[in-house]
């Protein structure tokens, strides 16, 4: 049977009945994954082996009634966060062959719940791009149209998902890395609030703005993995002592009298009017189901992809100074130490990944560091007020997820900034540290997935995960799939 | 004309904690290279660095013992730069928001009270080490020593000697002592001294252009190092050049100081905030606790031991230079030692045998009790203050009671009156010569019968009673 079709709760629910075993959904997922994966390429790393492995042992706990949330249920991975003994590579030749002596938080707690690893999934080199095109390895497919970009810089992750080669997967968001990719997948993904997640043993980008959130089929999924990814993490100081509530327990309430802001910023002129067409449907029916549209405004979200870039690449600067071809990973040769180092960051670093660091190095630079480093600081300040602000009104934020459906393979490498534009409805949410999701809202007249973003409060999941489940349950673009 | 040397200290001390800064790595001395690292002190991708509170004790301890100013939030910054001792290619410290700022400290020089103050304390991770000796060529890195945590105490400009610099220093590093912070040892590199000096024509407000001399790595070279750059930049601007800003390394070896990297070879080291770590508060009831638990200081307890014990400043001083020392003499006086006495024979005696063995005053033999012991037998004329000397060489030595040991040796001074007459009589049958020369005014004969007696009653003989018999019978 195609197991490999459903999501976490299903699966679950016939794993508790002892129904299926582990060994089948693990075995369908890789069976899926034979017939898909030459087309779709979300994986760097597939890891069949470890992957029977486990699913024997969630068998055998399942057996002896010890079943946890994610028994038997085959994840995804985003190759950012480190694995033990399984090779992390963040899509970059620069860490080709590094394996990690050490877990993430985020795959320890999957571990004790239980889960199977399928692999770990492809990424724009660092998590930095929008479309899998930067990775250092090859570009990941969106299944929806095989000429088309799956989103970045979790592309793998989503692409995964939507291609059901998985029954979830983790990404990585610093600017929109989860959302833009699970819109254009036609997929769930969720930025958790800064802070709510452990960053430990995620290969940092920029620390400031990374977060890791599940990518799923449907919200009730995307609530079950972020309960169990959840909570402080003594390894990370910036992880909030903040307490983790059951995020499933309000799916399924209505939304009678939920407050939902549209901010005019969002909706742009040169945004595709399908894309616009579809959030603008979407609002209709959040109003029908009795919420009530409010406009909102966010005046300086103008300046978010500008600060966001200042930011990001600052600390990117600093974050992969480490990687001087020593310790793990590529190593080229060189004439002598100095060279060796310079050979192995000029060989190992992708353009977009070296483009970044230069222009992080130079934001930080004596004599202009206060014209753009503290400025960006003292505008994220603003931004973050934006929606302080704005939720004095309003209990969630409605937005398009991207301006766009999925665009043509190549149709932005040569243009960066265009690139960077691919992102410009999600990286305010970084920056100001709120939970963002995005769902799926429709499709384009050429069949491409289309999300809307619901933004909350600082560690407010449960309201976005409600309103989300809410609209989910009342139509069914979450159920339609590609055709493969 | 007349120059005014104006000096700054940076010093780099070495926190006494178990683990690093931010890991749970120990922070042993002398272990095999990189035995004692983990991931997260390597820098190997995706960890994330947490606070040892410990090292933040540590430092605010020394901030309210140095009167600086306890930030309520205070930051760790990145500090930029590529080295192979470095693995994250940055080094987590403190910039624009340290632990403690505005301090100072007081020094005694040529009896004048200075005040020199502390801009900033901050804390940092120590970097590893390259080890480029008997490797046969190649150069190693050892990162045991990368994440021990340091604390970076940074003077004002305030210091107008080498002579006080050095006093400036043994005043930190007798402050960390006392606080246990830091076991001040230069030459292991625990407390490291930078300096930056300028000179200026006496009488000039603007400061001269300074050089920051590094890798002063011994106590005696604090005021070496300085003095020498003091003259040179003398000499520089005397025969018509300019001091340029530049670092500066001192060569031991050679007795100069040389030049390192200019200003415009200076690294930019790109601060900025660590975003892995979130600001740290400290609130006032932290800081009180703190401030209860600190044990008295050295100036503290020099004003003590002058006040209660009548001491001399110079010997409170010395005295108090080292919290054992005082505990030590503490200890002697409350064992009933009469204070002076007691001070006399840790600061002369004590000392000396200590120096010679580089040994502690915590593990010699030798324990306050067994002093004022000693010195009870002096009072009660029991021995005589010479005989004293060898008594306490052989305590040191064994850690055995005085009164067991003069006992055994039969060093008990004589006393009686007959038997110290008996020799005198003896002596002055036995000289006629020197009697007569003494008795027409060669005064300084004492010291001839003195000794004979001396050396006929092995040392034993009551100096005091010896000499009043030999005046009375002499006269």
């Amino acid at each position: 049977m195609d197991f490999y079709r459903l999501g976490i709760s299903e699966i679950s629910a016939r794993l508790e009945k002892r129904e299926i075993s582990s060994r089948e959904v693990t075995a369908s997922v890789f069976s899926r994954i034979g017939s898909v994966e030459d087309r779709i390429r979300s994986f760097v790393t597939l890891t069949g082996d470890q992957a029977m492995d486990m699913a024997e042992k969630a068998d055998r706990e399942i057996a002896s009634g010890k079943r946890n949330t994610l028994s038997g249920i085959p994840v995804a991975v985003k190759d950012n966060m480190c694995t033990k003994g399984i090779p992390t590579t963040c899509s970059s030749k620069m860490l080709q062959g590094f394996i990690p002596p050490y877990e993430s938080t985020v795959t320890s707690k999957l571990l004790e719940q239980g889960y199977v690893l399928t692999g770990k999934t492809n990424l724009d080199e660092f998590a930095m791009g929008s479309s899998t095109e930067n990775s250092g390895f090859f570009t990941t497919r969106n299944p929806w149209d095989t000429g088309r970009i799956p989103g970045g810089s979790s592309g793998g992750s989503a692409a995964a998902v939507a291609a059901d080669e998985c029954i979830a997967a983790l990404g990585s968001d610093t600017g929109g890395s989860i959302r833009q990719p699970a819109a254009l997948c036609g997929v769930v993904g969720m930025k958790p609030t800064y802070g709510r997640i452990s960053r430990y043993g995620l290969v940092a980008f920029a620390s400031s703005l990374d977060q890791i959130g599940p990518i799923t089929k449907n919200v009730r999924d995307c609530a079950v993995l972020l309960n169990v990814i959840s909570g402080r993490d003594p390894l990370d100081s910036t992880s909030a002592p903040v307490a983790v509530p059951d995020f499933t327990a309000r799916i399924g309430k209505d939304i009678k009298g939920l407050k939902i802001g549209i901010p005019k910023e969002y909706f742009i002129a040169g945004m595709d009017p399908e894309v616009e067409k579809a959030v603008r449907d979407a609002i209709l029916q959040y109003a029908s189901l009795g919420a009530i549209p409010v406009d909102v405004s966010l005046p300086h979200s103008g300046y978010a992809v500008a600060t966001y870039y200042v930011l990001a690449t600052s600390e990117a600067s600093s974050n992969l100074a480490r990687y001087d071809g020593v310790k793990y990973g590529f190593r080229a040769e060189g004439k002598d130490l100095i060279d060796m180092y310079m050979q192995s960051r000029a060989q190992g670093f992708g353009a977009e990944v070296k483009r970044r660091i230069m222009l992080g190095t130079y934001t930080l630079s004596s004599g202009y560091y206060d014209a753009y480093y503290r400025k960006a600081q003292q505008v994220r300040t603003l931004i973050k007020g934006d929606f302080e602000n704005a939720f004095k009104t309003v209990d969630v934020i409605l937005t398009p997820t991207t301006p766009t459906a999925a665009f043509r393979m190549g149709e932005k490498t040569a243009d960066p900034l265009q690139m960077y534009l691919a992102d410009i409805f999600t990286i305010s949410v970084n920056l100001a540290g709120v939970p963002g999701i995005s769902i799926p809202c429709g499709f384009t007249s050429g069949n491409l997935p289309i999300g809307l973003q619901l933004i909350g409060k600082h560690f407010d999941e449960e309201t976005l995960l409600q309103a989300a489940y809410a609209y989910e349950e009342s139509t069914d673009w979450h159920r339609r799939k590609p055709n493969l | 004309m007349n120059w005014e040397p104006v000096i700054g200290l940076e010093v780099h001390a070495q926190m006494l904690t178990d683990t690093k800064i931010f890991c749970g790595c120990s922070t042993l001395f002398g272990s095999k290279p990189n035995t004692q690292t983990c991931q997260i002190c390597i820098g190997m991708p995706g960890v994330l660095p947490v606070l040892n509170r410990k090292a933040l004790e540590f430092a605010v301890r020394t901030g309210l013992a140095t009167n600086c100013t306890i930030a309520k939030q205070s930051r760790f910054a990145r500090k930029n730069y590529f080295y192979p001792d470095l693995p994250k290619g940055y080094q987590i410290s403190q910039y624009e928001q340290p632990i403690c700022e505005h301090g100072h400290l007081e020094i005694v020089v040529d009896g004048e009270v200075r005040r020199i103050g502390i801009t900033r304390i901050h804390m940092e991770e120590d970097a590893g080490k390259n080890i480029h000796e008997g490797t046969g060529g190649f150069s190693y890195v050892d990162l045991n020593r990368t994440g021990v945590p340091l604390m970076e105490i940074v003077s004002e400009p305030d210091i107008r000697s080498p002579k006080e610099a050095a006093e400036y220093m043994r005043k930190l590093r007798s402050i960390v002592r006392y606080l246990g912070v830091c076991d001040g040892n230069l030459e292991q590199g625990s407390l490291r001294c930078d300096a930056n000096v300028s000179v200026r024509p006496a009488g000039q407000k603007e400061f001269g252009t300074r050089a920051e001399v590094k890798n002063i790595n011994s106590f005696r070279y604090v005021e070496k190092a300085i003095e020498y750059e003091i003259k040179r930049q003398i000499r520089v601007i005397e025969d018509g050049g300019r001091v340029v800003q530049e670092t500066r390394l001192w060569d031991a070896n050679k007795g100069i100081t040389e030049s390192m990297r200019s200003k415009e070879e200076a690294h930019d080291y790109r601060y900025f905030p660590d975003p892995d770590l979130v600001p740290i508060m400290v609130d006032q009831k932290q800081i009180e606790k703190i401030r209860a638990a600190l044990p008295e200081l050295p100036d503290a307890k020099r004003h003590r031991f002058v006040k209660a014990f009548g001491l001399p400043e110079n010997d409170a001083d010395m005295l108090t230079a080292e919290r054992s020392t005082a505990e030590w003499f503490e200890a002697a006086v409350r064992a009933g030692a009469q204070a002076k006495a007691a001070a006399n024979w840790i600061m002369g005696d004590l000392m000396k045998l200590l120096n010679e063995e580089n040994r502690s005053i915590d593990d010699c033999f030798i324990k306050p009790l067994q002093l004022a012991g000693m010195l009870q037998l002096i009072d009660k004329g029991t021995i005589s203050g010479k005989i004293a000397k060898s008594v306490f060489d052989e305590m040191y030595k064994t850690g055995r009671d005085a009164d067991a040991i003069v006992r055994e040796k039969g060093l008990v001074q004589i006393s009686d009156t007959s038997e110290i007459e008996q020799v005198v009589d003896e002596i002055i049958a036995r000289s006629p010569k020197e009697v007569e020369r003494f008795r027409a005014g060669d005064e300084k004969l004492l010291g001839f019968f003195v000794g004979q007696a001396m050396k006929a009653t092995k040392g034993k003989a009551n100096p005091q009673m010896l000499n009043d018999l030999l005046k009375k019978k002499l006269s």
